[in-house]
């Protein structure tokens, strides 16, 4: 070991930078670096895009003066109270989605175990669709008291359903006590977390028959995800999130490699295999019900955004900077898509991530079956 | 397997009749439970002298078309799904996972959003087009009938296919309240509203599924053991594969499209009828069969009795039943082997 502070080594086509005597180390993967600074500038790009365009396209220095408050009352009321937020939105879901999907895939090594598939995304939206039966319908009738509550309740319906979901999943599925010790099993999570998914959805489908024809409405149109209408409070609530999630992310996927092993050789690594597990599960999951709760239940970014990270960047692994970053980057362009593939009508976001994310993961799918015979 | 031998043949038979008579029984509740109790005596005299008196009516217009195709539509499920599993080796395998649950909803809403279709017998129609055309679609894309299908491709097909007509419907639905209000309430999956109609118009359909996969019970068998062995032992593969496949199809789409997506019962009732029969398909599918129709009119008995008088509808019965069940199977590994 040098006794430099820091110390820089080559291992294949990485670079390994050690600090403090080789207690802290870091391995770089030149290619990863490049990818997420590719992805960073697409998120910018389409950010800069997403404000400048609408019903109203303005141009980039109108944009960036509205940003600062220094164009026009009208131009800056738009950037600011509509379309600024709304992307933030766009960008911190993605990014909650991304990650939270290379989280689980990553732990379960299943590339098609998202939180989509696990039941916590349809806990989010039983909690949220119970929150809009209660308090959203004509019932209590629209404005007022009522319509405040369900402003509030039903992002807190949904984080309280995947809450709920994610409790079951990994109470269920995951802990068993095996002769000295307790084991976590990620396969039984994922079967436990597919039969959730239906029962949950079940009762989704029960929640839209039950209310009026309004609250179903209502509901429908929340379910698909959207980013119509979103403001600041929006912004604050997933940046919070995010704020303390992320860094707890990024130290806990650094346990994904060992674990990539298997859970015995990542055990004799000296890996608290189950602990490990189980955070990494609660955080993924957290970041599911903060971006359901923001934005509805969106579909397929978090199942797609790992996997086309982790073809951009070849790692062996799924890694989960650029899977974020991917994440922001297809909500952005869903958004963009969904407000202007019809002119005059706005599609939800939710729609056309799954219109083009179905089709790419049955069309992933075959090719990989080809490729296999 | 902890069961070296198969059970004898004796106590098979007296389990059939054992569950003939449970189903006898569960249907006897079928007709006298309901938001107006009715006695024995009375279902009974009402059976055999048809009048017009409240509880003749009840019994033959209401109650008696709701719990045929409680039967029905039960064996259908129980039986499809212990095919599906059968055929493709997957223990997850029900009419959701194939695809023909998404399929049959894409026809209905395709049907009242396009063409303006509202009446129950055309719906059925094309819910079963529907749902045999996205399930034959799963099937073949996810490798059926070319040899190796490995069980988590058609795990995945079957998803993102789902998911994908999820998106397009609720794009629908979104755009057009009308075909929302229709198709919510075949979405939750009920048996109740049908009537006499619809019963003659699934009757006959899963009449000749159930037969037709009578027929292809020893092929199955050998399926069971791969396709390489049972082509070994000298079975023709592809007519079995072909019979089960559309028994598959047929059984499943129909059950579907009359009495929407109901979840768990095809999932879970094959698992039972199996912990009984053991693999042998020619025991497995009448138990399966028969244990089908009597959960499915269970759950509706249930949902017709917990909220009176209001109705709770069948297929959330079943998922808030069926979900613990299942979790108990895999507490006991059943379904051990199963992946994603």
């Amino acid at each position: 070991m040098t006794t430099s502070q820091f110390a820089v080594a080559r291992s294949g086509s990485s670079l390994v930078i050690r600090a403090c005597r080789g207690s802290v180390s870091v391995l770089v993967r030149p290619r990863t670096v490049a990818v997420n600074l590719g992805l960073a500038a697409l998120v910018l790009a389409l950010f800069c895009v997403a404000v400048a365009v609408g019903t109203q396209v303005l141009p980039l220095g109108d944009v960036l003066a509205g940003v600062v408050g220094q164009a026009d009352g009208g131009t800056t009321l738009i950037v600011q109270e509509f379309r600024l937020p709304r992307v933030m939105v766009a960008v911190l879901v993605g990014a909650a989605l991304g990650l939270s999907g290379a989280l689980v895939q990553g732990v379960t090594r299943n590339p098609i175990a998202a939180p989509d598939v696990l039941g916590v995304t349809a806990g989010a939206s039983f909690g949220g669709v119970l929150v809009l039966l209660a308090f959203g319908g004509t019932a209590f009738g629209y404005g007022g008291a009522a319509a405040e509550l369900s402003q509030i309740g039903v992002p807190l319906g949904a984080v309280a359903g995947a809450f709920v979901a994610a409790a079951l999943v990994l109470l269920i599925g995951g802990a068993r006590g095996v002769g000295r010790q307790l084991t976590f099993s990620t396969q039984r999570v994922v079967l436990v977390g597919i039969i959730c998914h239906a029962a949950f959805i079940g009762l989704v489908h029960w929640g839209l028959a039950t209310g009026d024809v309004d609250q179903a409405t209502k509901a429908a149109g929340w379910l698909v995800g959207s980013l119509h209408g979103r403001g600041w409070e929006h912004v604050s609530g997933v940046a919070t999130a995010l704020v303390v999630l992320f860094p707890v992310a990024l130290v806990l996927s650094r346990r994904l490699g060992p674990l990539a092993l298997g859970e015995p050789s990542a055990a004799t690594l000296g890996l608290p295999v189950a602990r490990s597990q189980v955070g990494l599960f609660l955080v993924a999951f957290a970041l599911t019900g903060t971006a359901a709760a923001a934005a509805g239940p969106v579909d397929f970014v978090a199942l797609l955004a790992p996997q086309i990270a982790r073809r951009l960047t070849r790692t062996p692994g799924v890694p989960p900077v650029a899977s974020a970053l991917t994440g922001a980057a297809m909500l952005l362009a869903a958004d963009l898509v969904a407000r202007l593939a019809i002119p005059g009508t706005e599609l939800p976001a939710g729609a056309v991530t799954a219109l083009v994310g179905a089709p790419y993961l049955l069309w992933l799918v075959i090719r990989s079956q080809g490729g296999t015979r | 397997m902890s069961t070296p031998s198969p059970p004898p043949h004796v106590r098979l038979a007296a389990g059939t009749f054992a569950a003939l008579l449970l189903l006898v029984v569960i249907v006897g509740f079928g007709l006298a439970a309901g938001s107006r109790d009715l006695a024995l005596s009375e279902v009974l005299n009402a059976l055999t002298h048809r009048g017009e008196n409240d509880a003749s009516i009840i019994v033959w217009e209401q109650r008696i078309p709701r719990t045929l195709l409680g039967v029905l539509v039960g064996a259908a499920l129980g039986v499809g799904g212990a095919l599906a599993q059968g055929i493709t080796r997957n223990p997850l395998a029900d009419p959701a996972l194939i695809g023909v649950s998404s399929g049959a909803a894409l026809a209905i809403v395709l049907g009242s959003f396009v063409f303006g279709v509202t009446t129950l017998a055309p719906q059925i129609l094309l819910g079963t087009v529907g749902a045999a055309v996205v399930g034959g679609a799963v099937l073949s894309l996810a490798g059926y009938g070319r040899g190796g299908m490995a069980p988590t491709s058609l795990a995945l097909v079957g998803l993102s296919m789902s998911a994908l007509i999820v998106a397009i419907i609720s794009v629908m639905v979104l755009l057009d309240a009308q075909t929302l209000d229709e198709y919510r309430y075949w979405l939750v999956g009920a048996l109740a509203g049908k009537g006499a109609p619809t019963v003659t118009v699934v009757a006959p359909v899963i009449l000749t599924g159930l037969l037709a996969t009578l027929l292809a019970v020893r092929g199955l068998d050998a399926l069971a053991l791969g396709e390489d062995v049972a082509r070994g032992l000298g079975v023709r593969v592809g007519g079995a594969r072909l019979l089960s496949g559309l028994g598959v199809v047929l059984l499943t789409s129909t059950a579907v499209a009359a009495a929407g997506p109901i979840s768990f019962v095809g999932l879970v009732v094959p698992h039972v009828a199996r912990a009984i029969t053991g693999p042998r398909h020619g025991w497995l599918l009448p138990y399966a069969a028969l244990l089908g129709a009597s959960l499915l009119v269970a759950a509706d008995v249930v949902g017709r009795l917990v909220v009176r008088p209001a109705e709770l509808q069948v297929g959330v019965v079943t998922a808030l039943v069926g979900a613990p069940l299942v979790l108990i199977l895999l507490k006991r590994s059943k379904m051990a082997g199963a992946t994603l």
